[in-house]
């Protein structure tokens, strides 16, 4: 082995304590990118697959009744490849050992099989048959919220008829990939089943003998789909078709399309932001430790070595450190992503994760870590180079110090002479010293960072449950009721108050912009359930006129007292003109908001309400559970303090992982940073301080030169990295915006409190590690040889 | 004083391998400007010993790193042979150090990371024509050390190191800056005895600058330097062995 290579290998393992805290930055930063990226795309890539063995269809569309002879125009219509009729009905479950009731979407599974659109996976058991029995296979995170497995039955309530279900299978569809409640913020497996049934058992069960209800296509490649679907929407008018829509509107893909977006928007900026918070800190290490090396530079060139051998010398050294830290961090980021992925299969039902780390994503970590490093290298040498080889084996010169502005303070002038060095340090290296607490701070940022997203959930928790949706049960009808029904509510026992609310699907169409959403609608003088403004006041509803989400009123590009068509889609599916009275900021959702007595006003409907919410007594739920059972307009009910716990245990499960993974590794370049500044300053001042210590300085006193810098250092970075943390929650904030959550960058005292915590422990760590140095320091030595 | 044609007598053929007229070199510090060399003229010539003394301050150290390409000329003119190295950019200066020059320095500056053995290859390794790093061990009598790592050396064997790297590329000039400085006067002999080897053995020419009176007896001549200028050159008839110096 050549000399020089012999130099570099020794060198790294007399660096190797500062070695592993770089590399610890570089493994951090990489194994975040890694994570987010490799999830997201394996995410991806399972969804495409899924869709496309499948079969997802690209149209749906669903009417109140149609003779199965209508699908032969349909089929006809050009751009159409596949087409395929069924029924679809909602049912209400009885789990025995649950006490509440279960809303299912029922659909029918075609004789034939499997279908060409919408096609089954099944996990266990088989398709159901027609029979005596009725045989039904049930969504995979339903049965396994209830423990449910083939040959099991559950009871069920289809079109106010009673039936018992026996399950047959347990499977998936590209339709309920994410299987959502139309309208909820988040899923509830235990609440919301999707249920299939063969053909002939649902034509029987929902009395739609030899007609379908729903229509789903496949077009073909390049198919103008508008074209289509207003083709569709001609035909299905007169069987009561609701308007036919592509995948952009269809509830699980929507979500799911929301979900993956917000998904890569996290996938992004956090690894980013990690990854450049690494490179910067990689950077300023790496140069720094080159720096330090300058003398050796200097010999080598008074040799003859040639800039460009020294130069890849040092790269080298440099590239050495980078893979010993990205190596693991890949190695880490993808066992720990595919850990996540799997996670995520919680919300996103695929038969089957396609996980890999690829290429793409490691060159991209490997390129960014590599780059910084080698742009910090370089950076130094080209310093090192620049000064003749005679100049630069000398020590640096002494700096030009002077009294410091800070010594005008009387505190200051006071002061003995150690920390007088301290502060005269730092005012002489401004900029090594803006450097160092730049790189604290920004550990502590990501450390903030790191826990965003818990205190976001948390928040938005706390306002939705807390503030806006403070009823214990939520009562939806199977369609519009009158007014009376809320009278019948309010005679159950057990219940204390009753607000009616009305919800009508709708698109809002402003010039050539338009958007499909819904107008909710509650009473003037509603207390239980309320719309809030950003500033968590309830928001008073108007006389007349619609309140916009402002999400929705950028999108519609519409300003209060303009008017906006509104096109309902649903019962008498009329088109009228309403005025934007105000425009609210919500974290939550994006409807429009009206009274409900103006909304019916405006629809010409008497006094027609979607449901109600309810505040109960606690001990007589369980009454009140039976008696709405048995209603047949009831379609479902749902329990406040069960939609907080189903969330937290799923979801909230989740973002716990995300952020104690990227807390952790948050921790880690924190660590690395801090101890890698003490340790430099150790090795540019090693010499300064053995001289202190021959002039009878205790190692104490010697050791408070050093640390007291960092100390200082450490306490000016700590605010500011709170803050630029906070900074960096808004950034990430913004790019999560979607149609059903606005994130505010909440940051909680506890995670400011944590973040200062973790810096500070790293901060007594590397004192620690630092002050046996300092105590070990060979004074003769250090003051014979040079640095 | 004029200090052109310091001819060191018949003993070293009349034509000189460095030539410098007129040399200066001004280093700014801040707002204040330091003359190290004020106008140096001088000629060295192949083979022969010459010792440079001065003051700490008399531009000793800065005539010999422009000598050895170390550091540039404000003004004038250094030429090796036909090289003129003032004004001569870093990569013909890199090229003339590897190829012609040797160097010792008075802090030894042997590379921590690499054994005795390594830090003589780290220059056999980029050398035309070199000795073996054993070989250049042998002649400063650290054969039996080669395996050491400089921690590992006192002061004299550590200077011995850097002078077998030195010579190791057999260099055609061998500059020495304070070789005993850093050592005692026992050490400091064996060193300047190792330098005297070589310059006899391989017929080196060799500067060697020092503050130390003593040494000068031991070169062919004596260059003294004070406040940047020669301020006076004297042969010696004959050369003493450095065993006889003390100090």
């Amino acid at each position: 082995m050549r000399a020089l290579n012999r130099k570099l290998l020794r060198d790294l393992w007399n660096l190797r304590a500062q070695a592993i805290a770089i590399a610890l930055v570089i493994a951090g930063g990489v194994a975040t990118w890694v994570i987010s990226l490799s999830t997201i795309e394996s995410l991806q890539t399972s969804q495409r697959m899924f869709y496309q063995n499948y079969r997802f269809a690209d149209v749906f569309a669903s009417l109140e009744r149609a003779p199965r002879s209508t699908m032969a125009p349909i089929e006809q219509i050009p751009g159409v490849r596949a087409a395929e009729g069924r029924i679809r009905t909602s049912a209400t479950l009885t789990v025995s050992g649950f006490d509440e009731p279960v809303e299912a979407l029922v659909t029918s599974v075609p004789e034939s099989g499997r279908g060409e659109l919408n096609r089954l996976y099944l996990n266990a058991g088989r398709l159901p048959q027609p029979g005596s029995d009725v045989q039904v296979v049930i969504s995979e995170a339903f049965a396994e919220a209830h423990d449910l497995a083939t040959g099991d039955t559950v009871a069920g309530i289809i079109r106010g008829r009673a039936t018992r279900l026996v399950i047959t299978g347990i499977g998936l569809s590209p339709e309920f990939v994410y299987q959502i409640r139309p309208g909820s913020l988040f899923p509830d497996h235990t609440r919301y089943a999707a249920i299939w049934m063969h053909r002939q058992s649902l034509e029987q069960a929902a009395g739609m003998e030899g007609a379908f209800n729903d229509v789903v296509l496949q077009l073909e490649r390049g198919a103008n789909g508008a074209a289509v679907i207003e083709r569709l929407d001609s035909i299905l008018e007169r069987y009561g078709g609701t308007g036919a829509f592509g995948r952009d509107d269809h509830t699980s893909h929507s979500y799911l399309s929301e979900e993956m977006e917000q998904l890569e928007a996290m996938a992004w900026i956090v690894p980013l932001i990690f990854l450049g918070v690494a490179a910067f800190l990689l950077n300023i290490v790496v140069h720094r430790m080159v720096r330090m090396q300058r003398d050796q530079i200097a010999i080598l060139k008074a040799f003859g070595y040639r800039n460009g051998a020294i130069g890849l010398h040092f790269t080298g050294l440099v590239l050495l450190i980078v893979l010993l830290g990205a190596l693991p961090g890949i190695a880490l980021g993808g066992w720990l992503g595919h850990g996540l992925a799997s996670i995520y299969r919680e919300f996103f039902r695929f038969p089957e994760l396609y996980f890999h780390v690829g290429p793409a994503v490691i060159a991209s970590a490997a390129g960014v870590t590599t780059a910084a490093a080698l742009a910090g290298t370089w950076r130094a040498l080209w310093q090192a180079f620049r000064l003749m080889p005679a100049e630069a084996m000398r020590p640096e010169q002494p700096g030009r110090f002077h009294r410091s502005l800070a010594e005008r303070l009387p505190l200051v002038r006071r002061m003995d002479q150690p920390s007088r060095m301290i502060v005269r340090n730092l005012e002489r290296q401004p900029v090594k010293a803006v450097l160092a607490i730049t790189g604290i701070a920004l550990a502590a940022a990501i450390l903030v960072t790191g826990r965003f997203q818990q205190d976001t959930i948390d928040f938005m928790l706390d306002v939705q449950f807390g503030f806006a949706a403070r009823e214990d049960l939520t009562v939806t009808f199977t369609e519009p009721t009158g007014r009376r029904a809320l009278h019948e509510l309010q005679s159950l026992s057990g219940v204390i108050r009753s607000e009616p609310y009305r919800a009508v699907a709708v698109e809002l169409v402003h010039g050539h912009r338009s958007h499909k959403s819904a107008i909710q609608a509650f009473a003037a003088d509603a207390m239980l359930h309320r719309t809030l403004d950003a500033d968590l006041d309830p928001i008073s509803l108007p006389a007349s006129g619609l309140l916009l989400t402002d999400w929705l009123a950028n999108r519609l590009n519409v300003k209060p007292g303009q008017r906006l068509e509104v096109r309902v889609l649903e019962g008498n599916r009329r088109t009228t003109e309403i005025q934007v009275a105000g425009i609210v900021r919500e974290f939550v959702g994006a409807s429009g908001y009206m009274r409900l007595d103006t909304l019916n006003r405006v629809l010409f409907e008497a006094d027609s309400i979607s449901g109600a919410f309810l505040m109960t007594e606690t001990d007589q739920r369980r009454i009140l559970f039976e008696q709405l059972k048995t209603r047949p307009r009831v379609a479902t009910s749902s329990l406040r303090e069960n939609a907080i716990a189903s969330f937290t245990r799923t979801m909230g499960e989740n973002i716990r992982i995300f952020s104690l993974i990227n807390t952790l590794l948050a921790g880690v370049v924190a660590f690395g940073v801090i101890y890698n500044t003490a340790r430099l300053a150790l090795s540019e001042r090693a010499r300064e301080l053995a001289s202190l210590r021959v002039l009878g300085f205790r190692k104490g006193e010697i050791a408070w030169v050093l640390l007291g810098e960092l100390v200082l250092l450490t306490l000016v970075a700590i605010p500011l990295g709170l803050w630029i943390g906070h900074g960096f929650c808004n950034l990430i904030g913004h790019a999560m915006a979607s149609e059903f959550y606005r994130v505010p960058a909440i940051v909680h005292g506890d995670s400011y409190a944590f973040a200062t915590l973790v810096v500070v422990v790293a901060m007594l760590i590397s004192m620690l590690a630092i002050g046996r140095r300092i105590a070990r320091l060979d004074l003769v030595e250090v003051l014979k040889t040079r640095e | 004083m004029n200090s052109t044609n310091h001819d060191p007598g018949a003993a070293f053929g009349n034509d000189p391998i460095f030539r410098m007229r007129g040399v200066t070199r001004e280093y700014r510090v801040g707002d204040n400007v330091i003359h190290a060399l004020r106008g140096i003229d001088l000629d060295l010539h192949s083979g022969e010993l010459v010792v440079f003394l001065g003051a700490s301050g008399s531009g000793k150290s800065t005539l010999l790193n422009i000598l050895g390409g170390l550091d540039s000329a404000t003004s004038g003119s250094v030429r090796y042979h036909d090289l003129e190295l003032c004004g001569a950019g870093d990569a013909a200066l890199t090229d003339f150090r590897r190829r012609h020059v040797g160097f010792v320095f008075q802090f030894y500056n042997l590379i921590p990371s690499l054994t005795a053995r390594e830090n003589v290859a780290i220059v056999t390794e980029i050398a035309t024509n070199p000795m073996p790093p054993e070989q250049a061990l042998a002649m400063v009598d650290l054969g039996a050390r080669a395996d050491h790592f400089p921690a590992q050396l006192s002061g004299g064997e550590q200077q011995r190191v850097a002078i077998a790297r030195a010579i190791a590329k057999q260099p055609a000039v061998l500059l020495c800056d304070e070789p005993t400085g850093a050592l005692d006067s026992l050490t400091g002999i064996k060193v300047l005895k190792a330098l005297e080897h070589v310059n006899e053995k391989l017929g080196t020419t060799t500067a060697i600058i020092t503050h130390n009176e003593a040494i000068a007896a031991m070169g062919d001549r004596v260059v003294r330097l004070s406040d940047g200028r020669i301020s006076d050159v004297s042969d010696n008839a004959k050369r003493a062995n450095p065993e006889t110096l003390s100090w």
